[in-house]
């Protein structure tokens, strides 16, 4: 395994203001992740999952720390080089899948490729996740599970160096966020991008290489497993 | 072509509805636009090239009598460049197969060769020929109206005397385009006639031999006409002249340039309205396009758009929806202007128009369209450009409900649970519900102004003929003849009543303002003629001094009551006299100065003359009584009040008509734009909400109520609303359009309100029944299944 380190945190907090009240998502924060590997990010709801993978992503900013992308510091980015750093280098996947609902399988994925530097085809993504028959289907023709494919498509079709997926199989039966979980597999696998997957599944936690727990807006363990079980065999 | 302009075309063609009826709201502000502008440019030009081609005159000026070699002089004098000396007389004309009294003005045209200025306009046959004593050429109107042709007959009484004239030809002239015969207020096609005629034989006939009694001049480039109007006056003085007046006074003129006045202010009042209510109905459908949108702008964020393109995604938009009104709104404006050129043509009598679609109209339009709409949107779109993903991405926090004041006050025991949705959802976005209030109030306005002008027009006719001017018949003598002539009036068979009266031509002087108009000495306590107060009423004319229109006192001289009038006569000894200010009166047509024809006639220095009589007549022994009018040789014109009422009538129904059907249904446009996006937005607003409802027990008739039930207090909220724009708008067009020819007054009838409130109240019921459909198909299920 390569030991690039693609993302260092450092000391990474986050308060949202709520009127009067300040909710602190995050606490000092510290992670490195590594070039190519697949880490399950677990936690109850609340515990700071989405804040952190949106910081990572360059969605949000933290209120205090550092968060370094290979020499950029993204705490100290602003909103265009965010913008610019989401358009090369950042692939999402979320929940609800979030495809425009009036464009195509095909055009969902070229409006990312089109704008980014060095994309593969949108067929070849759509191939890639197991999609290349349903090309010209609009979001409402399809499933659930081949909406949320669609979705890991559009995200690794530019190349990513980072693959950040907010619970893809939060809103899929178990059957159906297997095939969406070999899909990512695969993507990791042969395209070698750095995939973080944000879950409450356990049972996800047995196909990553690394396993980060969080509770309360810390990380409160972290673990790295011997053999990544396949997605295939993975059922809850 | 791009995905994302991919999802532009979806997202419009899915909002189908919302954008056309914004189009159809641009369209309504564009195509007054540019009917208007180009209606007005395409006019004005045809104006120019008119007068220019036929050498229509700067400077006019009637006189009593003065010889020929007169005219060297006036040729002499600083500043004209060209004189041309007629003989205009009045005249009276008999056509076979019509009994009622036509009267008519002759023209002389040079022996030889063209006239040097108001060259007429030959539309058919030709002028008549050097030497020829009999033949004329005669306005189309007054053809048409009779169905005359070149070769036809007509016979004219000229100074009493009859004579037998050959039709030779048809034509018009910039100096009749609005021709109006003496005494009345309209034109009158069938009732009078321009005939233009040899200078020799009608000076024969009407014994000016050797003289003349009309004079027009063209300037020399760069010269003023006030200088070169006091020369012409200084010398024909002593020939009785009746002052010189320019262009901008000639009758005609004046009345085509009010015209076009009033398609400038149309140009701009319906535009700004349209275009304002078309602002903020994109405003209301972008900004909720964007909110349903947030989370696809979040992603799009997420994937790298960056804040512009985003900006530009929605502008993109705006701009589509736009150009669509734009397109349509232009094309539309263009044929409208048609129409209505075509109209005015028709009306005034151009012979031709020179239509001209000026592209720097529709760039305008463009320009200015595309502005409202950008502000319009400004809001919305940026607030999609500025929106945080991180932001975008979480759902947006239940919105906030308060109770309301009419709940505050102890009334919700009386109000059911949807009642009160419907209270809170309208009082939580106050400015929201009031720009939906303005907008269909808006609506509701402009349908109440195009009614108001029809109402306007028969309030002004009946206080000029039911109140003021009450005769049967009107007549006028050649020149001022004595009293003892209402005896032969009177005299005649049928004839019930006869009030004689003195008009005296005079320019009215007060401080530097000044205006030419005749001063009316009428009998007092006369039931003919009446002068009226403020309240209409008629008031006794006072035995000394002087009584003015109140346009006349007010805005033209700016002189009170208790003031000294100055009074430059224009005809006799021409003296100069000074008169007190003693009232004024209402009038909505024209301006007069009035006096007791006692005190008219002392301050004249004359006997008891009169100028023309009203009579009050016997309708049984209508056609005798004409037949003795016309043998009296000094009779000049008989105006038949009825008639002129049933032409003025038809003829404003007709110009009147094409702008009523024109804002009418704009007007519907609006109101139906506004009413059907603020359902619509409402609808996809709470379509979850009125789902859960349904899946909890509401019928579709209760959760339609909830929904159409808002929207119709706003529309009932808008129609008091609406009518007092109304009213505002009203005012701001009778002050727009007030002039000395004409004041609007503010009349709108309860059938305007009515009319106004019921194309609202329909926009409202369409509303209701396409959004009734959209409210069966709600799919509960798949509502309820999306994310929260």
């Amino acid at each position: 395994m390569a030991k690039n380190v693609v993302f260092r945190a450092r000391g990474l907090r986050k308060v949202y203001h709520m009127g009067e009240v300040d909710v602190v998502a995050l606490r000092e924060v510290d992670l490195d992740l590594y070039e190519g590997e697949f880490v399950v990010l677990l936690g109850p709801s609340g515990s700071g999952k989405s804040t952190l993978l949106n910081i990572l992503g360059g969605l949000d900013s933290a209120t205090s720390g550092e968060v370094w992308y290979s020499g950029h510091n993204l705490a100290a980015a602003n909103e265009r080089e965010l913008t610019a750093f989401r358009r090369d280098h950042v692939g999402f996947v979320f929940q609800f899948y979030n495809l425009i609902p009036s464009l195509t399988a095909r055009e969902n994925v070229a409006a990312v490729t089109e704008i980014a530097t060095e994309p593969m085809r949108p067929e070849e993504a759509l191939e890639l996740v197991g999609m290349g028959q349903r090309l010209d289907h609009f979001p409402a023709q399809l499933s659930g599970g081949e909406q949320q494919r669609v979705a890991i498509a559009r995200a690794i079709a530019k190349n990513p160096a980072v693959l950040l997926c907010d619970e893809p199989t939060g809103a899929l039966d178990s059957a159906t966020g297997v095939v969406v979980l070999e899909a990512l597999a695969r993507a990791n696998r042969e395209l070698g991008t750095t995939t973080v997957v944000i879950t409450h599944n356990v049972v996800i936690a047995q196909m990553a290489d690394r396993v980060i727990h969080m509770a309360d807006g810390r990380i409160s363990g972290s673990e790295r497993n011997d053999t990544r079980k396949p997605a295939a065999e993975l059922s809850w | 072509m791009r995905a994302l302009d991919r999802k532009l075309f979806r997202d419009l063609w899915h909002m189908r509805g919302m954008a056309l009826a914004i189009s159809l709201v641009l369209v309504g502000g564009i195509s007054t636009f540019v009917m208007s502008l180009v209606t007005y440019q395409s006019l004005k030009v045809t104006q120019e090239r008119y007068y220019d081609r036929q050498r229509f005159a700067d400077v006019f000026v009637n006189l009593v009598r003065a010889p020929e070699s007169v005219a060297e002089q006036l040729a002499a004098l600083p500043g004209v460049n060209q004189v041309e000396t007629r003989v205009v007389a009045p005249v009276n004309i008999e056509v076979e197969g019509f009994g009622d009294p036509v009267t008519g003005l002759i023209n002389s045209l040079p022996e030889f060769g063209e006239p040097r200025l108001n060259v007429p306009y030959l539309r058919r046959g030709r002028l008549p020929a050097p030497r020829a004593e009999a033949e004329v050429a005669i306005n189309e109107d007054f053809a048409d109206a009779h169905g005359f042709e070149p070769g036809d007959e007509l016979v004219a009484v000229i100074r009493g005397r009859r004579k037998q004239l050959d039709i030779v030809g048809i034509a018009l002239s910039p100096e009749f385009m609005y021709a109006i015969p003496p005494g009345a207020v309209f034109p009158d096609y069938e009732r009078y006639g321009i005939l233009w005629m040899n200078r020799k034989a009608l000076a024969t006939a009407y014994d000016m031999d050797g003289a003349f009694n009309d004079a027009t001049f063209s300037l020399q480039r760069g010269t003023q006409a006030q200088d070169v109007i006091d020369r012409v006056d200084q010398v024909l003085a002593r020939y009785g002249g009746l002052g010189a007046y320019p262009r901008e006074d000639q009758f005609s003129h004046r009345f085509i340039t009010e015209e076009l006045r009033g398609l400038e202010t149309m140009a701009t009042i319906f535009p700004v309205i349209f275009l304002g209510v078309a602002a903020f109905l994109l405003n209301v459908v972008i900004g909720r396009l964007v909110a349903t949108e947030r989370e696809q702008i979040a992603t799009l964020k997420a994937f790298g758009y960056g804040n512009f393109q985003v900006g530009v995604h929605y502008t993109k938009l705006v701009l589509l929806i736009t150009s669509i009104g734009l397109v349509l709104g232009a094309a539309l404006g263009a044929r409208f202007a048609r129409g209505l050129s075509n109209i005015y043509q028709e009306f005034y009598s151009f012979p031709y128009l020179q239509f001209r679609l000026d592209p720097m109209i529709l760039l305008q339009a463009a320009v200015v369209t595309v502005g409202a709409a950008m502000l319009g949107t400004a809001w919305a779109v940026r607030r999609a450009a500025a929106l945080p993903p991180a932001e975008g991405m979480r759902p947006e926090p239940p919105p906030t409900y308060r109770a309301t004041a009419i709940e505050r006050l102890g009334l919700q025991r009386r109000l059911a649970e949807p009642t009160r949705m419907i209270i809170r959802h309208l009082t939580r976005r106050p400015l929201k519900a009031g720009l939906g209030i303005l907008g269909i109030a808006a609506a509701c306005g402009i349908l109440m102004m195009t009614n108001f002008q029809r109402d306007a027009i028969q309030w002004m006719v009946g206080v000029q003929y039911d109140l003021s001017s009450r005769e049967d018949l009107s007549v006028t003598f050649t020149d001022p003849t004595p009293q003892r002539a209402v005896y032969s009036l009177g005299a005649i068979d049928g004839v019930t009543h006869v009030e004689a009266h003195r008009s005296v031509p005079a320019r009215l002087v007060h401080g530097h303002r000044s205006y030419r108009t005749a001063v009316e000495g009428i009998a007092p306590g006369g039931e003919l003629q009446r002068v009226l107060n403020a309240e209409l009423e008629p008031v006794p004319i006072p035995p000394e001094g002087i009584v003015l229109t109140e346009y006349l006192a007010t805005d033209i001289l700016h002189i009170r009551p208790g003031e000294v009038l100055t009074l430059e006569v224009l005809e006799g000894e021409r003296p100069v006299l000074e008169v007190p200010v003693v009232g004024t009166t209402r009038q909505y047509l024209g301006v007069n100065a009035y006096m007791d024809r006692a005190a008219l006639n002392r301050l004249m220095g004359e006997g008891p003359a009169i100028s023309g009589a009203r009579l009050a007549v016997d309708s049984k022994l209508q056609a005798e009584i004409y037949h003795e009018l016309r043998e009296m040789p000094r009779v000049a014109g008989t105006v038949v009040r009825a008639t002129a009422i049933r032409q003025f009538n038809e003829m404003m129904e007709e110009t009147i008509l094409y702008f009523t059907f024109i804002t009418a249904l704009l007007g519907g446009f609006i109101a139906f734009g506004v009413v059907y996006n603020s359902a619509r937005i409402a609808l996809s607003e709470r379509s979850r909400e009125l789902a859960s409802l349904r899946v909890l027990g509401f019928t579709q008739a209760e959760v339609g109520y909830i929904l159409l039930g808002e929207i119709g207090l706003l529309t009932l909220a808008a129609i008091p609303v609406g009518f007092l724009f109304g009213n505002a708008l009203t005012a701001y067009v009778a002050q727009a359009f007030s002039s000395d020819l004409y004041r609007i007054p503010l009349i709108v009838s309860p059938a305007t309100y009515a009319l106004a409130a019921a194309v609202v109240l329909v926009s409202f019921a369409i509303t209701a029944v396409l959004i009734w459909h959209k409210l069966s198909r709600l799919d509960l299920i798949e509502v309820l299944k999306t994310r929260e």
